[in-house]
């Protein structure tokens, strides 16, 4: 095949591309400009991050320095209350203080209060926008788009846009996971909010339901298991980004695998990635067993 | 409370994007087959009028996909008509705005569904409440409210449980419990009884006619069995393909099929318990003979009576005892069998 270019005219052989003066014009406009947008808005972004950045660091502050016993038992609590199980409560336990006695309780707080904020967000701007996309097929078709696009673009790319608009720290670093880790909660409140029964709706429409009451008394009820799945993903999703973001001056476990790979320490890398592990599960666990008590009303069918 | 009839004149229905541009070809004779194959528009319901009694059940029987459900559906407006009027106490529900028709469905209108149609996540009492919830009534009013209705349809004691624990006949049953707690004037029933099993649909026919004794609102009730219809119907209107093909009392039907689609239906009726017995009495001549049988009273009854008291023949009298007419037990059983003529229509 390599013989067939011989005999060709070149532009057939090597893909014509632009110039690479022009390209470098173009990529330096757009890079320009894009800097000097954000120069000249950077204050009412600064004020605008700022409830977060306070948010964020009286949660991290809350949780690094309460003493351990107390955060663990509220933990537990948390667990315990959240899911009914003992199994999980105490496994719940067992992973906390071996983190603990692995050095890594505080590491391990940091990324807790992260992630705790980063689900908060991606809930408060997910189910809002999953309820207009069901509501409207055209929203549905606007959005649909961003989100495949936020899904599948590689983490690291939109680390870029996000250090140069909001510099490097905690609140880029959040900005980044909630991107990250929003996409699912929007997918699954729209989807369930699309599959409620429409024999039910139109039950609700008959007795004169306003948009807003169908919506608080049947799609969201309804929804809700799905919603509930929503939310696991974008836990697990932000668990998984945090370490990515570690590279834009997100503290916590993230950072300590990031100087692991930097430095090949490999017992380090893994005893923080196991506690990674061990908050997720802990987190999908409970949610899911959660989830599951909410819906107990389908479990028991007539027989 | 008084309740008012449904008048629905004219009414067409043509699904389809672009349905209001063929309900004057319609109107002058396009065909359903015709309209979906040229122009890909299906006849919903064409050039229906019906007026349903105030304060009696008001019947509409066809076969799936007569429109019959259609046809429930714009009486509070679920589905808009393409062309036409549906008026209730003399406005037009069809042209109500949208904060109208929401207090119309509210407080006038209730509705039970075939497939029950309950929230999951609610309890019986809960589910129950859903429509004065909807209004607006305050907790202790509507739960009290609910739970006489809970009573009435006979599930005291499931009011905490979930639609889920319950079985499909109980589940209508909390299904009628809310449409009645919301106290409205029209009750619509589409297909209320067509997924229960056939002696709950009986025993839930019974509850209904209980009810209505007391309650007097204007029932609309849909189905496809011909029984129910003449058990429950003040008035029966029959639908075929979008299209009503004969309306009246269920004795009127049932003795004046208006064609062979209706005479192949009403064979299978038994008559003894839907024909009345001055419907077919002799005048009376002469002084009247035999027992005394009161007006209404169905052939089946009336046999059953004549036959154990031993007696050939008999006089029908009024509410007041007086003789109206003359009946004789061949008349009656001739009455009572399916006419040739029917049989060999229907064949």
């Amino acid at each position: 095949m390599a013989g067939l270019c011989e005999s060709l005219p070149n532009f057939l052989c090597k893909f014509p591309a632009f110039s690479d003066v022009s390209i470098r014009a173009v990529r330096k406009s757009v890079d320009d400009g894009f800097k000097a947008l954000v120069r000249s808005y950077v204050n009412a972004i600064d004020a605008m991050v700022q409830p977060l950045q306070w948010f964020l660091n009286y949660l991290e502050r809350l949780f690094v320095s309460s003493p351990w016993p107390i955060i663990l038992l509220i933990m537990l609590a948390i667990v315990y209350f959240g899911s009914r199980n003992i199994k999980i409560t105490i496994g719940t336990a067992i992973s906390m203080l071996a983190i603990g006695l692995l050095g890594l309780w505080n590491d391990t707080m940091v990324t807790l209060a992260m992630v705790t904020v980063c689900t908060f967000i991606a809930i408060l701007v997910g189910i809002p926008i999953g309820i207009l996309m069901a509501r409207s097929d055209r929203v549905q078709g606007v959005i649909n788009p961003i989100l495949d696009v936020m899904q599948t673009m590689p983490s690291f790319v939109y680390l870029i846009p996000v250090v140069m608009i909001f510099g490097i720290g905690k609140v880029p670093g959040l900005i980044a996971v909630v991107i990250y880790a929003v996409p699912p909660m929007i997918r699954l409140t729209n989807l369930g909010i699309r599959l409620v029964d429409k024999e039910v709706l139109e039950a609700a429409d008959a007795f004169g339901s306003s948009g807003w009451q169908k919506l608080k008394n049947v799609q969201m009820p309804l929804a809700l298991p799905t919603i509930m799945a929503g939310i696991n993903q974008t836990i697990m999703m932000s668990l998984a980004m945090v370490v990515v973001a570690s590279m834009v001056g997100v503290g916590g476990l993230g950072k300590n695998v990031l100087q692991a790979i930097n430095n090949q320490f490999f017992t380090v890398g893994f005893l923080n990635g196991f506690a990674l592990v061990a908050i997720a599960i802990i987190f999908d666990r409970t949610s899911q067993a959660y989830g599951k008590r909410l819906q107990k009303h389908s479990e028991v069918i007539h027989g | 409370m008084v309740s008012h009839a449904i008048e629905v004149r004219n009414l067409y229905k043509i699904f389809g994007p672009r349905g209001g541009d063929y309900v004057d070809a319609v109107k002058n004779g396009l065909g359903k087959a015709e309209l979906n194959q040229k122009y890909g528009h299906v006849l919903g319901l064409r050039d229906i009028n019906i007026s349903m009694p105030a304060g009696g059940i008001m019947v509409v029987m066809g076969l799936s996909g007569s429109g019959k459900s259609t046809l429930i559906r714009h009486i509070n407006r679920l589905i808009d008509p393409t062309a036409g009027e549906v008026l209730y106490d003399g406005v037009d529900v069809c042209k109500m705005s949208e904060n109208d028709l929401r207090e119309f469905r509210r407080h006038k209108t209730a509705m039970v569904f075939q497939k029950f149609a309950l929230l999951p996540h609610r309890t019986v009492l809960e589910n129950t409440v859903y429509g004065l919830e909807i209004q607006g009534v305050g907790q202790a009013e509507r739960e009290k409210r609910a739970t006489q209705w809970i009573a009435r349809v006979g599930l005291s004691g499931f009011e905490n449980h979930y639609p889920n624990q319950l079985s499909g006949g109980m589940q209508q049953r909390v299904g009628l419990a809310r449409a009645l707690t919301n106290d409205a004037d029209i009750l619509l029933m589409d297909e209320a009884y067509s997924a229960l099993d056939p002696l709950i649909r009986v025993d839930m026919q019974t509850v209904l006619l209980d009810l209505q004794k007391e309650l007097k609102k204007t029932v609309v009730f849909i189905t496809h069995d011909l029984d129910e219809a003449l058990r429950l119907g003040d008035k029966i209107a029959i639908l075929r393909d979008g299209m009503v093909v004969q309306q009246g009392t269920g004795q009127e039907i049932v003795l004046n099929p208006a064609d062979e689609y209706i005479t192949a239906f009403v064979k299978e009726v038994n008559r003894g318990r839907v024909v009345n017995v001055e419907t077919i009495m002799a005048p009376l001549s002469g002084n009247p003979e035999g027992m005394p049988i009161v007006k209404g009273t169905v052939l089946e009854v009336a046999a059953r009576a004549m036959t154990s008291a031993n007696q050939t023949l008999a006089h029908v009298v009024d509410e007041n005892n007086r003789p109206v007419g003359a009946i004789s037990l061949s008349a009656i059983i001739s009455s009572m069998v399916t006419p040739t003529s029917h049989e060999a229509k229907a064949a």
